[in-house]
């Protein structure tokens, strides 16, 4: 499984294009951010966390917590 | 529990907008690109203006159907940038539970009774009723501290560090993240580090594992103290502008858990073959519950990828984790936000998640007495069975002239579980495993100070 979605990433990269700076003016905007409301998903990893089995995937850090 | 940030990327230079709001609105998109910190704990929101706090808060109305946990959480984060590309950030968090919780047992054609978690006295649960204990209330307190610093004008480096109390449970944590931009600014690397460290104190001491539950009329018997475990966190990133509209970013993550990884206030129910409550025990003291037993290691990895793409005026983001851990657990997670622009600044944002997980390989939803002596591991923990989980919701959000935002969602949550054990004479017509519900309420304002 991660053999099969690293290939399909590898050939997803494979596609972009070379982006000059005065062309990020969509991507400049704050709703383009990859995370654009921090408390948000702060929030919804807690809650996730702490009623399913699976954790991580978008950084190292944070803190532990009793509720898992 | 892992929270990060994640923005980075774009080149600054296409911020031209002179009037006084948007300055600053082009000075904090500078920031959120020209940062790029893309794994760290809570990362350098790297939005505020030199001298100035980003000040985020949120809070949080989780409620279960059923009457079973409901959560008051309200969330303060406020960043400064200290020095050029020096950033300061603190995070509060406040939990406050209550209401009632599964702890394994599975409903039976008899009422139950069971020893509360302090070992003092008793509850019990009618026939035909999921057990839930009631007495369950804590409340959490967690503080966060991250440091980013500039090493030179394509690379940066965060350190974070993470403090929170419960009443039966410490944590402390500390992370590292290094990150680089490309010459060209179009693609970031990233490599983070992560150490935490937990301590168990359980209420009434720590039930030893694979022991029965003695009634809360009697002694208790020895039992353990405090017991702690460790995790190392390991993950590789990288951030990519795909074209004009369209960013990606691809994580892979690799966690290391060693210690004490049981619950220690859950058990699992044993049942003769009919399904009955087994009244072989040990002692005529002893309840049918068996407290429950994990491995003392665990490994996990992820894949993790999220695309944001632009659209006229709209903007698409969506996620896929894959997940998998040497207890048999895999999971996909797939995350759809799409932000809806009304005009004149409100925006509405739909958001679908759905989660599929397989088992643990020691999950049980019971044990039956004769399998009991060749057990080596076994829970009864719902979050380690087979299920689905969806959710969906709807955010508000309004950017206020004053370069703040006031935002609301609303959304419903839905698990439902697969029952893994043959269902005995004695449990026709019994749901074993109910789903669970809830609703998730959050209230958000960000502002400048």
């Amino acid at each position: 499984m991660f053999r099969i979605l690293l290939i399909t990433s590898v050939l997803t990269l494979s596609a972009c294009t070379t982006v000059q700076p005065w062309e990020k003016d969509l991507l400049a905007k704050p709703s383009m951010a990859l995370v654009a409301d921090e408390n948000e998903i702060f929030l919804d990893e807690h809650i996730y966390f702490s009623k399913e089995a699976s954790t991580g995937g978008q950084g190292v850090g944070g803190g532990g917590c009793g509720c898992n | 529990m892992q929270l990060k940030n994640t923005q980075c990327l774009t080149d600054i230079s296409t911020q031209t907008d002179n009037s006084d709001s948007h300055n600053k609105l082009s000075i904090k998109s500078k920031l959120t690109m020209a940062t790029c910190a893309l794994l760290q704990a809570g990362a350098p929101a790297a939005q505020a203006e030199t001298g100035e706090w980003d000040v985020d808060t949120a809070f949080l109305y989780y409620s279960e159907a059923d009457g079973r946990v409901s959560v008051f959480e309200p969330v303060v984060s406020a960043t400064k940038e200290i020095d050029e590309d020096e950033y300061l950030k603190f995070k509060v968090v406040y939990d406050a539970l209550t209401g009632s919780t599964p702890y394994g047992a599975v409903p039976t054609t008899t009422e139950q009774t069971f020893t509360k978690p302090s070992g003092g006295s008793n509850y019990t649960t009618p026939a035909g009723e999921l057990p839930l204990n009631s007495s369950f209330r804590d409340t959490r307190v967690a503080l966060g501290v991250d440091w980013t610093t500039p090493i030179d004008r394509l690379k940066s480096i965060t350190i974070g560090g993470n403090f929170s109390k419960e009443y039966d449970f410490n944590s402390l944590a500390a992370s590292a993240t290094y990150a680089q931009d490309s010459s060209d600014r179009n693609s970031t690397y990233t490599v983070g580090l992560g150490f935490t460290s937990d301590e168990w104190d359980p209420v009434g001491g720590k039930n030893p594992e694979f022991t029965y539950m003695i009634d809360g009329n009697f002694d208790q018997g020895e039992k353990g103290g405090t017991d702690t475990k460790t995790t190392l966190d390991f993950m590789l990133g990288l951030t990519q502008v795909i074209n004009r509209s369209t960013i990606m970013q691809f994580n892979l993550g690799f966690s290391d858990s060693s210690g004490y990884l049981t619950d220690p206030y859950r058990f699992i129910s044993v049942l003769e073959n009919d399904g009955t409550l087994t009244a072989n025990l040990p002692t005529t003291e002893s309840f049918p519950y068996l407290y429950e037993k994990r491995p003392d290691k665990r490994t996990r990895n992820t894949f993790f990828w999220r695309t944001v793409h632009h659209l006229n005026e709209d903007v698409i983001n969506l996620s896929y984790r894959y997940f998998t851990d040497d207890w048999g657990i895999d999971s996909h997670t797939l995350d759809f936000r799409y932000r809806y622009e009304l005009g004149g600044k409100h925006y509405l944002q739909p958001h679908l998640r759905y989660y599929s997980q397989s088992s643990a390989d020691f999950f049980v939803n019971y044990l039956l007495q004769s399998d009991v002596a060749s057990t080596e591991f076994a829970s009864a923990d719902y979050r380690l069975s087979e299920f689905t989980g969806t959710t969906i919701g709807l955010k508000y959000g309004y950017e206020m002239s004053d370069n703040s935002e006031f935002t609301l969602r609303a959304e419903l949550m839905n698990q439902s579980y697969t029952v893994q054990d043959t269902i005995l004479p004695e449990q026709q017509g019994l749901d074993i495993a109910p789903d669970l519900s809830a609703v998730i309420l959050q209230v958000g304002y960000n502002f400048y100070w």
